[in-house]
């Protein structure tokens, strides 16, 4: 095996790693759409996140437009406060909703954007006032079985 | 009360006996380390150590990925179909190979493969007393034999993962999409948005790493101390294999609980 | 000030844990005298060489090398001494993966930045030395025992030693080979100008071309002397092994306990 055939065949090794790498980096792992870019970060409050996570998705009209950054407890209100880092490219006016939905039945937990129709624009630091709670399941039902309870008898 | 102390005094040597063996080989790791210098310097060593176990390995890796991922579809497909999760096949195959499947399998194969070479070849230069003529020759054999397989056997084990992971990706496919009938689109986007890359494509290649240093240390550390005879040589490259075996799947186990608790 | 001896032995001690292998021995190798090393298997012939070359330490005593104490040397030190020695392993060593050539070539290569054509002249040159000139082609793999301990030869003279030792040379080869070997130790420490060490346990060799022999056994100096006087000495030992007599100072019987005893217990 002389050495310039050693050669190739390494670097075709190598080649195929770093193709191997790419391919997976790409078709599987979605590398393109996870690095945003610039972003922004805006606040917003919840009574209750229900399963949202960080590194959730931030989509308006099923678009991803941004990630959850980070989630912490504000001692003072007793609420939820997540940071949400949305992309540059796409500015919300100051009124939009930010609500906490579901993905499918039982899937992950998101944050959907509606946008309002103020003139002004969220900027970096601004807080979401319009925000929706997460769906708890323990409350649905609650809510149902009391629905049940009060309502008249049809008779 | 003899055979009692007879068996605790052979387990105690037998615990003494690994703990030295196991000093002994992070010894000849740290001079590993140590007398690197001349595997960059002169690259050619390892390029060619690089192409006996990397390239070498390439066809085993490439098959048994591929009838893993098969596998994977096979399976994956008849257990989600109940729940009505079909579409997500990709999902499973993607995540069981990029975490889990692709390191361990392709480090399991490579000690099997290529770490038996190196525990044989090593061995048998120790026999022949050709690493002793080296030192005589005032030219390390750390430096000229050992530190060059290291490092060829660092760098192959993550492209060989890489390559594992995705030819089982597509063998996975291969069975899911023309053969069962999941529809493509489906397969890919559903891989797409629930695999994150930091979390499971790099974790999957620090653990390559990992174990790639842990099997190629092991293989050298069994050729350079194995007795010159050819009984010797014979036992130290399956000790290469059950040891890889073992500490392979122990260092999953560690690295998967810090990557999940992170 | 240039040593009368290259390699002088003084007191040495050296054994592993229950085994006394050397206790408290003395020799000393004149420079451009061949030397020989004698004593049966197991008497510490081979690691008198390894502690020549450094592989080893010793437990008392010292070795020392042109002056140089071999075991407070550090890795430079033992690197540079080491390049003084040549040593033909016993059953050649050459790196099986590299051709005849390649194998000559590979001290020359890791030590000196000569270019490739004096190289190639250099290795045909040692090559030539040993008669294997034409076949630097062949792999290692590809010779004869014989002709692999002659190419281990020119390897351990690529770049001109002062001391070249030999282990064992002429073990397992055919009466021909031997005499080749038997003459090349001969004629490459005057052609080199250098010291040569040989440990062999091959009687009528070693008397024909070594200047001066020593005996080992039981870990001392049994004897030692000029062919000439050893095989006119009256030592028990001396004579057993110059004449190969079966029995004498060292036992035909292996240590055992009355044969008798052994006989009788076993009905």
């Amino acid at each position: 095996m002389d050495k310039t055939t050693l050669d190739i065949w390494v670097g075709l090794f190598v080649a195929m790693g770093i193709a191997a790498l790419m391919g997976l980096a790409m078709k599987v792992g979605n590398l393109t759409s996870n690095t945003l870019g610039e972003t922004y970060a805006v606040t917003a409050n919840y009574e209750n996140i229900g399963g949202l996570k960080p590194r959730a998705p931030v989509k308006s009209s099923g678009v991803v437009v941004g990630r959850i950054d980070s989630i912490k407890f504000d001692t003072k209100a007793y609420q939820a406060v997540v940071t949400l880092k949305i992309d540059k490219r796409y500015p919300f006016p100051k009124d939009t909703f930010a609500n906490i939905y579901t993905s499918g039945l039982l899937g992950e937990q998101y944050i959907s954007l509606e946008a309002g129709g103020d003139d002004h624009f969220l900027k970096e630091g601004d807080r979401i006032s319009k925000t929706q709670d997460a769906v708890v399941l323990e409350k649905l039902i609650s809510q149902f079985l009391y629905n049940k309870a009060t309502e008249e008898p049809k008779k | 009360m003899n055979p009692i102390f007879k068996i605790l005094s052979g387990l105690g040597s037998q615990v003494t006996s690994r703990i030295w063996r196991l000093g002994s080989a992070t010894r000849l790791f740290l001079l590993t380390l140590i007398y690197s210098g001349e595997s960059f310097r002169r690259i050619h060593l390892t390029i060619r150590e690089i192409y006996f176990t990397g390239v070498m390995s390439l066809i085993i890796i490439i098959v048994s990925a591929f009838f893993v991922g098969m596998v994977l579809g096979l399976q994956g497909y008849y257990t989600l179909q109940k729940y009505g999760s079909s579409e997500s096949i990709g999902v499973l195959v993607a995540l069981a190979l990029l975490r889990e499947l692709g390191p361990v399998i392709t480090a399991l194969l490579f000690a099997g493969r290529a770490g038996t070479a190196i525990t044989a070849e090593i061995g048998l230069m120790k026999a022949t007393e050709q690493l002793s003529a080296m030192e005589m020759m005032a030219v390390s054999p750390i430096a000229r034999i050992i530190a060059p397989r290291f490092w060829a056997g660092v760098i192959s084990m993550p492209i060989l993962a890489s390559i594992f992971s995705m030819v089982g990706v597509m063998g996975g496919y291969l069975v899911a999409v023309p053969i069962i009938g999941v529809d493509h689109g489906a397969f890919w986007s559903q891989m797409n948005v629930n695999i994150d890359f930091r979390f499971d494509v790099i974790n999957g290649l620090i653990k390559s790493v990992v174990f790639g240093i842990a099997c190629t240390i092991i293989a050298l550390y069994e050729g350079f101390d194995a007795p010159p005879t050819a009984e010797g040589v014979s036992r130290a490259t399956t000790r290469t294999v059950v040891t890889s075996s073992l500490t392979v799947l122990g260092l999953d186990f560690i690295l998967t609980s810090f990557m999940i608790a992170h | 000030m240039i040593q009368k001896n290259i390699v002088e032995i003084k007191n040495l001690s050296f054994g592993y844990d229950n085994r006394m292998l050397h206790k408290d021995i003395n020799m000393v190798f004149p420079r451009g005298k061949v030397t020989a090393i004698m004593g049966g298997s197991g008497c510490g012939k081979t690691t008198i060489l390894r502690l020549i070359g450094g592989q080893i330490k010793p437990k008392a005593g010292q070795v020392s090398v042109d002056g140089k104490i071999v075991h407070k040397q550090d890795r430079q030190g033992i690197y540079e001494l080491r390049r003084k020695m040549g040593m033909l392993f016993q059953h050649g060593a050459l790196f099986t993966d590299l051709s005849v050539f390649d194998n000559v070539a590979f001290p020359i290569r890791e030590h000196t930045k000569l270019p490739e054509s004096m190289i190639r002249d250099l290795v045909l040159m040692k090559l030539n030395a040993v008669g294997l000139r034409g076949a630097h082609k062949l792999m290692a793999t590809e010779l004869s025992g014989g002709m692999a301990r002659r190419v281990a030869l020119a390897r351990a003279i690529a770049l001109d030693p002062d001391i070249i030792m030999y282990d064992e040379p002429f073990a397992g080869l055919d009466p021909i080979s031997m005499a080749v070997i038997c003459d090349l130790i001969r004629t490459l420490n005057d052609a080199l100008g250098a010291t040569s060490i040989i440990v062999t346990h091959d009687v009528e060799e070693a008397f024909s071309f070594a200047d001066y022999i020593y005996f080992i056994a039981d870990g001392i100096v049994a004897a030692e002397g000029t062919p000439k006087e050893l095989s006119k000495s009256k030592l028990p030992f001396v004579h057993q092994f110059v004449h190969g007599e079966k029995d004498g100072p060292v036992p035909f019987h292996y240590n055992a306990p009355s044969y008798k005893k052994d006989i009788y217990e076993s009905i």
